[in-house]
């Protein structure tokens, strides 16, 4: 049933309409594009409905406890956008697999583990940097932000060293 | 009408997602195994990709600043906290070697099928969490070397603002013929075709040998 995918665009392409897409954000907003600023307020929430005291008097969760629905964020409209968006090219290009993509040798539960790990260290590192890759990398670095340079570094370095350890999760 | 306009309603904040995770989406940013393969630099995608949207937008603003569109300082510059930052870059970094995604490819890769995505964003709200009520004895460390406020690499450096940019496009031209080099040694960037393939490999093993093995 499924369609032949089309192929996915050089990156020399898909980087100049990505940086014309964040121009025009910074333009429209005075902001940069971001991911993980959703992911906050989506555990702010999350923790709100299930331990509503203990969230409301966490010194990070509880000012936007405070401040009252958590989600209710230009960074919420702007991650269902990309869920969106996403979508929408997926689906056109005939990309979409319903799948646990993984190396040929890794079972699903270890795909997993890892993931839901990998996952839990890069949600701490985007609170602990105040930012992602997203939001410091892409758009702090468009600025020309120092901050957003000594992400870069640390992103590159450690992935590069960690992933000579995973390889075999990959292929 | 003076720019940014510093809105942040709804259709601005959907307008600028569709064309983020398309632009994404199409650069193959969906796929954990393209996303990883830079880490054995078999792909270059995500340098390359990165690196071209960063120069593009920040030429652009240059531009638009020189031509008086916007104003000077009127776009948001994130401060550094230099202890804070590199460590949460180096986390990033490592789980995304780990768990295939960072934030913004998560959703990507969620949007294109992925359960894998599902579950990193899973971990991704109990690492937060977990930050959250660590967050009172990390304090020191998360304010720790804060840098001047919004500073930027031509403050840094003392270089003119065309400068910095030239010398990144000099920076970025070498690393793309340096990647595309290293590529080609290595079988190649992975294609739609190869990440959106039935687990062939897997398919192809009897079960039992899989199970002896």
């Amino acid at each position: 049933m499924e369609s032949e995918p089309r192929p996915f665009w050089n990156p020399l392409a898909a980087g100049i309409v990505l940086g014309l897409a964040l121009l025009l954000t910074f333009v429209i907003t005075g902001n940069g594009l971001g991911a993980s600023g959703f992911v906050t307020r989506m555990a702010v929430q999350i923790n709100a409905w299930t331990a509503p005291d203990a969230a409301a008097g966490n010194a990070y969760f509880g000012p936007f406890v405070q401040a009252g629905a958590p989600l209710v964020s230009w960074i919420t409209w702007e991650v269902i956008g990309v869920l969106a968006g996403a979508w929408l090219g997926s689906r056109g290009a005939g990309r979409t697999r319903v799948k646990v993509e993984r190396g040929a040798r890794v079972s699903v539960g270890e795909r997993f583990a890892w993931a839901f790990a990998g996952g839990a260290l890069v949600g701490f590192g985007s609170r602990l940097a105040r930012g992602c890759t997203s939001g410091l990398g892409l758009s702090g670095g468009a600025t020309l932000a120092v901050s957003g340079f000594v992400f870069l570094a640390g992103f590159f370095l450690a992935g590069f060293a960690v992933s000579m350890m995973f390889r075999r999760i990959w292929q | 009408m003076s720019f940014p306009l510093y809105d942040l309603g709804l259709p601005s904040g959907l307008l600028a997602g569709l064309l983020f995770g398309y632009a994404l989406e199409a650069a193959g940013f969906g796929s954990p195994r393209k996303l990883t393969a830079q880490f054995s630099l078999r792909d270059f995608a995500v340098f390359k990709v990165m690196f071209t949207a960063v120069l593009v937008a920040a030429i652009g603003l240059y531009l638009l600043r020189l031509g008086g569109v916007i104003g000077p300082a009127s776009v948001y510059v994130p401060t550094l906290y230099f202890w804070a930052i590199l460590a949460g870059g180096l986390m990033i970094g490592g789980g995304f070697a780990m768990g295939g995604y960072c934030p913004g490819t998560s959703i990507v890769g969620l949007a294109s099928g992925r359960v894998d995505a599902l579950v990193f964003i899973a971990g991704m709200i109990a690492g937060t969490t977990v930050f959250a009520y660590l967050y009172e004895p990390l304090t020191g460390f998360y304010f720790a070397a804060k840098g001047p406020d919004a500073e930027r690499l031509p403050d840094l450096l003392g270089l003119p603002e065309w400068a910095v940019l030239a010398a990144l496009v000099a920076i970025a031209a070498l690393g793309f013929a340096l990647g595309s080099r290293l590529e080609r040694a290595r079988g190649g960037p992975l294609t739609a075709q190869e990440v959106c393939a039935e687990d062939t490999e897997t398919l192809a093993t009897p079960k039992g040998a899989m199970a002896r093995s």
